[in-house]
């Protein structure tokens, strides 16, 4: 097992920068997850540690040793591609048998075998050992794409967007699945995606990544509580979260033409002195908004319900104060229809302010 | 409903399968016309119009394998010798009144096209398959333009090339000799293979090479284990191809060789005997210079009918 470390890496196709200067770290058994956008360069910075890439600027190292001249066999690194990359001429046996083939590995033919069986079971795939790939689920075949992976036990576990092709249901057993192999193996995990659930279910650390740039490096629990910048704010979470444009006035924060008007409290004031009269982004989940019946505190504002998703656990209320549009989460038992009145309330302990012209966290 | 559109159905198939039985037959015309020839006595050859059923001989094999000279007037082989003579010879003098003196040239000239054709066939193969994968994978400097330069190569008709391959040839004591051969033909074939391989191998995801690279394996390795096994379709169709243009190469041959490395199609056209011109030993010839042409394209059918679904990749 090893860490990972990119310093100041940077990486140009033609006119287009993919990654930007880029520094991280991952510890020794971490689960670490690059969440962006497509085309915010995840795969590439994937590539750049498998040494399928060359970067332009900057260093790999795995283990505090600089991998930038090392081939991507040497690497010692399992990659496991978004399309399961199975070698179709090969049954499955065949596949894990393939990382453990090369001649300086020096393994026999008896270490072999019982290595296969060894993660044949590990990820329940004894029964397909003898088929060709090409006859395998999306879900099997994923397991023996893993299987390849892990069979040789390399340094660093690559994997870009494993789950992507998989049907929901297959997806969050595979989630379970992935976390599972993690604690039980103890391998360092670099994985790359761009759904924030899995994001938020399996890493113990997440960059958020976007046009080549680290925007936020942190626990899921410090990205999702306290989003760096509005692009990190946005892209984790579901449903979105709230983004408003406002204004500090005396004690209160506005919304439009006072079509919102929220009390801060002290703490907030002082820290946001300098900001007085100027125009800020005002971002809140929508968990954080309270919605009842009836008027229950004194800075509820009545509201009409635009539209109504429901997810079972829980309801997606768009609400309506004049030209605004709300997200709120609201338990299912409200039981609210299109065109009912209702009141909110914001939880300012929970709400993020951002500065529009830096997008920065204030 | 169901019934008619079933109905319909049937029909359309009834209709698909004459219409593929009267094209493959005009298709086997030629074919069957061959066949014919070459297995009609010699005084049913020139009749006209030309029969179809007739009493078979292989009199026409045996004239293809062997070289004769007619008996002198007077010197008519008695009926002892005649039951004496080996049954080829009896019926080389049945049919034509004949002497077998030795055998013929045939089976050397044979030998040499299918020597000739399948190296520089296997050699055209190797080559395009490296030179193929190397545009594909590499950023090649200047690759269109050598790219164009290849394709190139087969823009002019061959015989435009001819009088300068002659003299070069002679120049470097090439001239009937099956190498001289063999390098001409694999460089009329090599752009050809590197095209069409280029286009099977474009097809072939990266993915697998990256996938068996970071497994532990060098790019030749790679190649030779994940890359050419992929890529089997598109080497036996172009094998095929390449061995039929030179199989039936006539014009190089022709003019590139007399005697040692002349191959079928340069020898078979001269057929010219004291009796006139022998269209059954030509038909004969033919026909089993047809062979193994398909014989090789049988065997690797398969892979030419995948070789056309091609691209139906799953990703």
């Amino acid at each position: 097992m090893a860490s990972v470390r990119l310093a100041s890496l940077t990486k140009i196709f033609g006119q287009v920068t993919a990654i930007d200067n880029i520094d991280l770290e991952i510890d020794d058994r971490e689960f670490f997850v690059l969440l962006g956008p497509t085309g915010a360069g995840k795969t590439t910075t994937l590539r750049l540690v498998a040494g399928l890439e060359k970067p332009d600027q900057g260093e790999v190292y795995l283990d505090n040793v600089s991998v930038n001249d090392v081939s991507p066999a040497l690497r010692d690194v399992a990659f496991v591609f978004q399309y399961y990359t199975l070698y179709p001429h090969y049954t499955v046996r065949q596949n894990l048998e393939f990382p453990l083939k090369p001649k300086f590995r020096r393994l026999s033919k008896s270490e072999i075998d019982a290595k296969v069986s060894e993660v044949a079971k590990i990820l329940h795939i004894e029964s397909l050992l003898e088929r060709e790939t090409v006859n395998l689920s999306g879900g099997e075949m994923q397991r023996v794409a893993i299987g390849r992976a892990i069979v040789r036990t390399p340094k660093v576990f690559l994997m870009d967007e494993p789950l992507s092709n998989l049907d929901a249901k297959l997806r969050e057993e595979m989630r379970r699945e992935l976390t599972r192999l993690h604690l039980d193996l103890g391998f360092t995990f670099f994985y790359v995606t761009h759904d924030q659930i899995e994001a938020m279910t399996m890493g113990d650390r997440i960059a958020v990544l976007n046009q080549g740039k680290i925007l936020q490096i942190g626990t899921p629990d410090k990205i999702y509580n306290s989003p760096e910048n509005v692009f990190v704010a946005k892209f984790v979470g579901s449903p979105t979260i709230n983004l408003l444009e406002a204004s500090i006035e005396t004690n209160t924060l506005v919304v439009g033409k006072k079509t919102l008007v929220c009390t801060i409290s002290e703490t907030q004031r002082n820290s946001l002195k300098k900001y007085s009269k100027r125009e800020l982004i005002l971002g809140i989940r929508p968990e954080d908004i309270e919605v009842s019946r009836e008027k229950k505190k004194a800075d509820s504002f009545k509201c009409t319900v635009y539209f109504t998703q429901s997810m079972g656990v829980e309801d997606i209320l768009n609400l309506r104060i004049d030209d605004i549009v709300l997200r709120a989460v609201v338990p299912p038992k409200l039981l609210t229809g299109i065109g009912d009145t209702v009141y909110a309330s914001i939880n300012m302990k929970r709400s993020h302010l951002f500065d529009p012209k830096t997008n920065k966290r204030l | 409903m169901a019934i008619i559109a079933n109905r319909k159905r049937r029909i359309g198939r009834w209709v698909l399968i004459i219409v593929l039985i009267v094209i493959t037959f005009i298709y086997l015309i030629p074919f069957m016309y061959i066949i014919n020839t070459a297995f009609k006595p010699w005084t049913g050859i020139k009749v006209y119009p030309p029969t179809v059923i007739f009493k078979p001989s292989i009199g026409s094999f045996i004239r293809i394998f062997t070289s004769r000279t007619v008996y002198p007037p007077g010197e008519v082989p008695t009926e002892e010798e005649i039951s004496g003579m080996k049954w080829y010879e009896r019926i080389v003098y049945k049919e034509t009144n004949e002497e077998v003196v030795r055998l013929g040239d045939f089976p050397r000239r044979y030998l040499n096209s299918i020597i000739i054709c399948s190296i520089s066939t296997l050699i055209t193969v190797i080559l395009g398959t490296i030179a193929a994968y190397g545009f594909s994978r590499f950023n090649v400097r200047g690759k269109d333009d050598l790219l164009f330069f290849i394709l190139s190569t087969r823009m002019l008709p061959p015989v435009v090339v001819v009088i300068p391959v002659f003299l070069m040839f002679r120049f470097l004591g090439l001239t009937d000799t099956h190498i001289g051969l063999i390098l001409l033909y694999i460089a009329f074939n090599v752009s050809f293979a590197v095209w069409v391989l280029k286009g099977f191998i474009d097809e072939i995801p990266t993915e697998y090479e990256e996938a068996a690279m970071v497994d532990g394996y060098t790019r030749f390795q790679v190649f030779r284990k994940i890359v050419v096994p992929q890529a089997t379709t598109g080497i036996a169709a172009t094998a095929v191809f390449c061995f039929i243009f030179s199989w039936n190469e006539y014009a190089f041959a022709f003019l590139l060789s007399r005697k040692i490395a002349q191959t079928v199609p340069a020898w078979l056209p001269y057929q010219m005997g004291v009796l006139g011109y022998d269209w059954g030993a030509a038909a004969a010839g033919t026909f089993i210079f047809l062979l193994p042409a398909m014989v090789f394209t049988i065997i690797l059918r398969k892979h030419l009918v995948r070789g056309i679904t091609f691209g139906a990749i799953r990703k």
